[in-house]
């Protein structure tokens, strides 16, 4: 992969005026449960601003590989991952690094929406940046309003923002945690299975949403849903069993895979 | 609808394809038969049994339709249903050249024919073996045996280009053979399209093994 530099271009979403490329460089990644090795040697380049989809069956190991890449996946007890993961070319696993800042620059949206459950719909999205220290209520309502309007949920929710992000719909919760994720300005956003609860109409917004916010943050999808990796993605991982079988870019991969157990999984001769 | 029946339907998408084909092939034939003896009553009949195949078209688009819909196949399925799709519709044309020369025969009423037929026959004969070729490539998904079938393309057009040649000789000899002289001028224009769309089919069997779009004797 090429090196990769910071942009000076302004991200659109957060209001920074210098956003980084938000490219990922895995490097022989490998994770464990305790002794259960879980992923053997991934290597692969995410492209910055792009959406990146990682398919495959059950226990294939592909939340487990998007958990690793803003360190969650060592929150679990008896957890461990090797190998390097480069973000915009700094080793994420490098001493020093403090996990906390990396789940900032590389943010997460969970398969079954999660807001806050006691607090409001402002609050939810503001979370992040008070934890950062932010206390400024101009520069928080602003950000507020940023990250809603990014998240295509601005509209619905703008004369309730106090009211409880859980009285929202499914679909607009989870738009809710996308502008939670990115009020704090995040690179990369990761989405594991984030259709999953969702009905069909909530699922296309949620696809829309991807793609738009591609434009200024790079996305990682997780998904089990074949045709939403194939509407919604630039470029598609195979996992199987742990390892990366097939990587390329989406068209390529649905129409003419090159790996034997890719033409497999994707035509639904297994899995 | 499960795997197992997923496959079925598209064995059973493949058989009517290669029926069609017969189908088509077999009133291609009948109609240069109908045009050596010039039995209009059988051009009549040919004409009236192509709606068969066109419905048949019909069928198997929406068959794909529905395959396409409900199933959303992805890679080599992807590839073989839009294949079929594509297929029928150069089957259906194949048919409907069947249906112009029939219409040129009933033209030529019970006029004598203006030579003995040589060159017609040797190209419809050339456009049934390339069919029956372009079918076994697409059972057997038969790369090379598309390509092959693709060649004899040249030869379908090589006797075109004779035909005309040689018509021309009678038009510009007696101008009262003009009329019957172009309707085999147009029959010939008609197996050449018919060689055509065989080609088109060897291009899409290809498309369907490979995932390689790509022209065949261009």
């Amino acid at each position: 992969m090429k090196a990769l530099k910071t942009s000076p271009m302004t991200n659109h979403i957060a209001g920074r005026p210098a956003a980084p490329a938000g490219g990922i460089d895995a490097r022989d990644v490998n994770a464990w449960f305790d002794r259960h090795h879980v992923l053997h040697g991934i290597t692969l380049a995410i492209a910055p601003r792009q959406v990146t989809a990682v398919i495959g069956p059950s226990g294939c190991g592909k939340s487990t590989f998007l958990r690793c890449l803003n360190r969650m996946h060592e929150l679990v007890p008896g957890a461990r991952v090797g190998g390097q993961i480069l973000l915009d070319g700094g080793d994420i696993y490098g001493s020093g690094i403090d996990p906390v800042l990396v789940r900032r620059r590389v943010g997460m949206v969970f398969q079954k929406p999660n807001p806050f459950p006691t607090m409001n719909i402002y609050d939810n999205v503001a979370a992040g940046l008070r934890l950062g220290g932010e206390r400024i209520r101009i520069t928080l309502d602003e950000v507020v309003e940023r990250s809603l309007r990014a998240a295509a949920l601005w509209e619905e929710v703008k004369d309730r923002l106090e009211k409880p992000g859980t009285s929202l719909s499914g679909g607009q919760q989870q738009r809710l945690c996308i502008a939670r994720a990115l009020a704090v300005a995040p690179e990369v956003l990761l989405m594991d299975e984030p259709c999953s609860a969702l009905d069909p109409a909530a699922t296309l917004r949620i696809e829309e949403l991807a793609r738009q916010l591609a434009a200024d943050v790079t996305i990682v999808i997780v998904t089990h849903n074949m045709q939403q990796a194939a509407r919604v993605s630039d470029v598609t991982g195979f996992f199987l069993s742990g390892e990366l079988v097939e990587m390329g870019v989406t068209d390529q991969i649905f129409t003419r895979p090159k790996d034997k157990r890719t033409e497999d999984y994707i035509t639904g001769r297994f899995g | 609808m499960t795997r197992d029946r997923f496959v079925k339907e598209m064995e059973a998408l493949q058989t009517d394809v290669v029926r069609m084909a017969s189908l088509a092939g077999d009133a291609i034939h009948a109609a240069v038969e109908a045009l050596r003896d010039r039995d209009v009553a059988r051009a009549e009949r040919i004409i009236a049994d192509d709606d068969r195949i066109d419905a048949m078209h019909l069928d198997l688009e929406a068959r794909c339709m529905r395959l396409l819909a409900r199933e959303q196949p992805m890679a080599s399925d992807l590839r073989a249903i839009a294949a079929v799709f594509t297929i029928t519709l150069d089957l259906e044309r194949l048919a409907d050249h069947a249906e112009g020369i029939s219409k040129a025969v009933k033209r030529l009423g019970a006029q004598p024919l203006l030579k003995p037929l040589i060159d017609i026959p040797r190209m419809e004969a050339l456009v049934q073996q390339m069919l029956r070729d372009v079918m076994h490539a697409f059972l057997r998904r038969d790369v090379a045996l598309a390509e092959a079938t693709a060649l004899k393309d040249d030869e379908v057009d090589a006797l075109r280009s004779q035909v005309f040649r040689e018509l021309l000789t009678y038009m510009m000899g007696d101008p009262a053979t003009v009329s019957r002289a172009l309707e085999l001028l147009l029959v010939a224009q008609h197996l050449e399209r018919a060689a055509d769309h065989i080609t088109n089919i060897g291009e899409r069997v290809i498309y369907a093994v490979t995932g390689e779009l790509r022209e065949l004797n261009v």
